[in-house]
């Protein structure tokens, strides 16, 4: 379907946010000139900005619908759906490809089963802080909407992902494969497509250092790179 | 195909994911479906912790405590011996998921740190900042992914389960999905299938659910002559934000890192929270329950908030907010440990919780009923089950039709204690995986007709076709609004029969307007009105249960609590509600006796310590016996 705008006004309450907007008009699927029509479909599951369900660009920059409050916004608010995944109707749209990416890159711990064999490898509560902020990326989609280097000609998996990589090579258990995960950064649409526009960092809901992790998966993937131009072909890295 | 082994998984949250995991490592292949990518189901919502008596702290905690506070926690409603090794086991859960690489805040040692909760004396609650669930969920998703790499499962996101598809002899063959953007009906078979389909909040609207937690799954079953138990068990949450399109939650953790909730003595008094000395500030759980003070186990927080705010108009001006106070704690604390629920607050309610006391209210949280499931043994209903029922744990009385996770009722009783539901969800998905693949192994059913598969996919497409061709003047969103506030109001935290009474004429009546809806998205796209129409169906079907299960228990037990009936009557309703769906659309009732042959039931109060650890002596010893009988 082509895409199309249509105008609604609400009654506002307070505390109102986009997705109770939306919401009021389901109640009352009339647009502001008076023309029956139907609800707008969306995506969304928390409601409170931990799930990553209901990203939308809202006034141009995109963000979580559920933790845009109505008061500071500026009005009329316009609502699109995020441009670089395709839509599949109004606001909803597919994120596939990010799920896609995460399996390319190997983003888990490799555990051998889930028998007892008792606890992991000790953390220092330094290490968890830092990875924790890491470990709070929802998969929403903001960065990588709001990234020049996303679009219909590149095959960039975006910053979330990269991130991840970050994560996972940090922990002890998964820097034993980190390789593999580099690997697949090295590959196509992986880290050298980052043009450093930093957008990714300024929209990030949930304020993850992304930029700080391209450089810093940056800086392995160099090494790597290295360490494997100059190894013997049978040694392993 | 022959030989191979294939099992379906409704619901990708942690229960679900777990069993998939645990699914595949006895060599099974899953289905697993999902309303939302796995990622986004409602466990990511669950912020405090998750419990296991491992006793870094030195405190003489053991999984023996764990299992007494459970069972006591729960009223004395919960069959035993499934909750007992499900708490020896809560150590090594917390294990394997600190192995699949969860950021849980460590001890300066580096080892697991552990909190406070409600119920317990003990610090037995593993965390990850505040989003627990979503970490643990995280690190679930990501194993199942890897599974997936290997093409073990097979992921069907964005796909709504519509119905049990069930052989002539009743036992579950498959389900029938239906996909979200499509709308395509299509049946998936498989001799074992385990809904994993988490909670009901949508019935009331204002919970602090997910959206996504609409019920409907467990209401579909029921409708098909699945056995759903103790519905009327709905837990309060004490600290909530109160909101108009959801309550936020403000987790347990909060008092467990030392919160306080307060009122002022004055309820006229129109000062900032801040500029109220301590002296004129009423800390009413702390006066009333000295042991536990802000960790009383939820049902009773619950209610001493509901009457100071309702009853005594002691609530803040006046209103119906209470102060949950974490202003004397140093900063740096509560951003290591709590920062994620405080930014839901600053977020939310637009106010630093670091510096001011938030706002709070209770509000509908969990389901402690569910789709009713066996725990290995014979129970005293034999008669109704089927032949051999009770080698499967978790299956319930449809033959190859699994539960888990919130959409069972296993192992919460009355009332769920705090940080006990992420265990309960990944332990039954530890249960679920062997379980359901013996179950396959065992299984020489003869196969399906097609004509019987057929059928069951026409019914679900000619239910949706119905519902587009709907054209009342009822709009369905309203009738939802009307559904949760009724429920809300009359079948929350003090119920009364003449009012459950009204509940269930009015209940009635919604159902008449159901039928008058009118549809107006006619689309074969993404027709989320569709599924919503036919979804608030099954909720007010499934409100049904609660609210004439509330009706029927005359006593107080847990979360269960009637002002007429105030005391917790073990001789008549010691028992697990039944309700069983008749073609009237009514529910019919029965009961079954509870479990109680590992710890005696006794009285339940929180105004001492009674977790074993009281009668000194006597729990530890307890403790000892129990840790052999477990080994």
């Amino acid at each position: 379907m082509a895409s199309y705008w249509q105008d609604f006004e609400v009654p506002f309450t307070p505390g109102m946010n986009v997705l109770s907007a939306l919401t009021e008009i389901r109640r009352n699927p009339v647009t502001a000139g008076g023309q029956a029509t139907t609800a707008v479909v969306w995506e969304s599951s928390c409601l409170e900005e931990v799930c990553g369900a209901c990203s939308m660009r809202i006034n141009g920059v995109p963000r979580q619908g559920c933790s845009a409050l109505v008061e500071h916004l500026p009005q009329p608010i316009t609502i699109e759906p995020m441009s670089k995944f395709p839509v599949v109707r109004d606001l909803l749209v597919d994120r596939s490809r990010m799920f896609n990416s995460l399996r390319k890159v190997k983003a888990w711990i490799p555990i051998d089963g889930t028998y007892d064999l008792g606890p992991g490898p000790r953390q220092s509560p330094k290490d968890q802080s830092w990875m924790y902020v890491l470990s709070r990326c929802m998969t929403c989609g903001c960065c990588l909407d709001a990234c020049p280097q996303v679009n219909d000609k590149s095959e960039f998996m975006g910053a979330a992902i990269i991130s991840q990589v970050r994560l996972f090579n940090a922990h002890p258990t998964g820097a034993l494969h980190k390789h593999r995960r580099i690997e697949a950064l090295m590959g196509p649409g992986g880290i050298a497509d980052c043009g450093n526009a930093q957008n990714c960092v300024r929209v990030c809901p949930k304020e993850i250092p992304l930029t700080q992790s391209i450089s810093e998966m940056g800086r392995q993937t160099a090494k790597y790179a290295i360490k494997r131009f100059f190894a013997k072909p049978d040694v392993e890295m | 195909m022959p030989g191979k082994k294939e099992v379906i998984i409704v619901g990708g949250g942690l229960a679900g994911l777990m069993a998939t995991v645990t699914a595949c490592e006895k060599g099974a292949s899953v289905h697993l479906i999902s309303y939302v990518p796995v990622r986004r189901s409602h466990s990511v919502c669950a912020q405090g912790g998750i419990n296991g008596a491992v006793n870094t702290k030195g405190e003489g905690d053991s999984p023996e405590f764990h299992f007494d506070d459970t069972v006591y926690g729960g009223d004395f409603l919960a069959n035993q011996p499934m909750v007992r090794d499900m708490c020896y086991d809560a150590p090594k859960v917390i294990y394997l998921l600190d192995r699949m690489g969860v950021t849980f805040n460590r001890t300066p040692e580096g080892l697991l740190d552990f909190r406070r909760f409600g119920g317990t004396l003990f610090n037995r609650t593993a965390f990850a900042g505040a989003t627990t669930g979503q970490q643990l969920l995280y690190a679930l998703d990501e194993q199942v992914r890897r599974y997936e790499d290997e093409g073990k499962v097979f992921k069907y996101e964005h796909h709504a389960f519509q119905s049990l598809i069930l052989d002539g002899q009743r036992n579950c063959r498959g389900i029938v999905l239906a996909d979200q953007q499509t709308l395509e009906c299509r049946a998936l078979l498989a001799d074992a299938v385990a809904l994993c389909t988490g909670g009901i909040g949508m019935i009331y609207g204002q919970s602090t659910n997910s959206v996504i937690c609409t019920g409907s799954a467990a209401s579909r079953a029921y409708q098909q002559g699945v056995w759903y138990a103790n519905g009327e068990f709905i837990q309060i949450h004490p600290t909530a934000i109160p909101g108009a399109d959801k309550c936020r939650l403000i987790s347990e953790s909060v008092r467990g890192e030392g919160g306080r909730v307060w009122v002022p003595k004055n309820p006229k008094d129109t000062r900032r929270a801040k500029e109220i000395p301590v002296a004129e500030r009423w800390y009413f759980l702390e006066e009333k329950y000295p042991a536990y003070g802000n960790l009383v186990p939820r049902d009773i927080a619950s209610r001493e908030i509901f009457d100071v705010c309702v009853n005594q108009k002691m609530g803040i001006g006046g209103q119906w907010e209470v102060y949950l106070d974490v202003t004397h704690i140093p900063e740096a604390t509560l951003r290591a440990k709590l920062a994620g629920v405080l930014e839901i607050y600053e977020k939310f309610r637009g106010e630093d919780p670091y510096h001011n006391p938030m706002r709070i209210f209770p509000a509908m949280h969990y389901s402690m009923g569910g789709i009713y499931v066996g725990y290995g043994a014979e129970t005293d209903r034999k008669a109704d089950l089927p032949a051999g029922w009770e080698q499967y744990k978790h299956m319930s009385n449809v033959n190859g039709l699994f539960a888990g996770g919130e959409a069972d009722y296993q192992y919460h009783g009355a009332n769920r204690l705090g940080a006990n539901s992420l265990l309960s969800c990944l332990w039954a998905g530890r249960v679920l995986g062997p379980e359901m693949t013996k179950y396959v192994e065992n299984s020489q059913l003869p196969a399906l007709k097609q004509s019987e598969i057929d059928t069951a996919v026409r019914e679900q497409e000619q239910a949706f076709e119905a519902v587009l061709k709907m054209s009342g003047s009822e709009n369905a969103t309203r009738i939802q609004d009307e559904l949760s506030r009724e429920m809300t109001m009359h079948a929350t935290v003090v119920r009364f029969n003449d009012k459950l009474d009204k509940l269930d004429s009015k209940l009635t009546e919604l159902l008449e307007r159901w039928e008058r809806i009118g549809s107006a998205d006619k689309s074969r796209t993404a027709n989320q009105e569709l599924f919503f129409i036919r979804e608030l169906r099954d909720r007010i079907l499934l409100s049904r249960v609660i609210a004439r299960g509330a009706r029927m228990r005359d006593e107080s037990r847990g979360a269960h609590y009637k002002p007429d009936f105030p005391e917790r009557n073990d001789a008549a309703w010691q028992k697990t509600t039944i309700a069983q769906y008749e073609p009237n659309g009514m529910p019919k009732f029965s009961y079954e006796s509870v479990d109680v042959s590992l710890i005696k039931p006794r009285v339940r109060s929180y105004k001492k310590a009674s977790h074993g650890g009281a009668e000194e002596k006597g729990g530890e010893k307890k403790a000892e016996a129990g840790a052999t009988a477990a080994s």
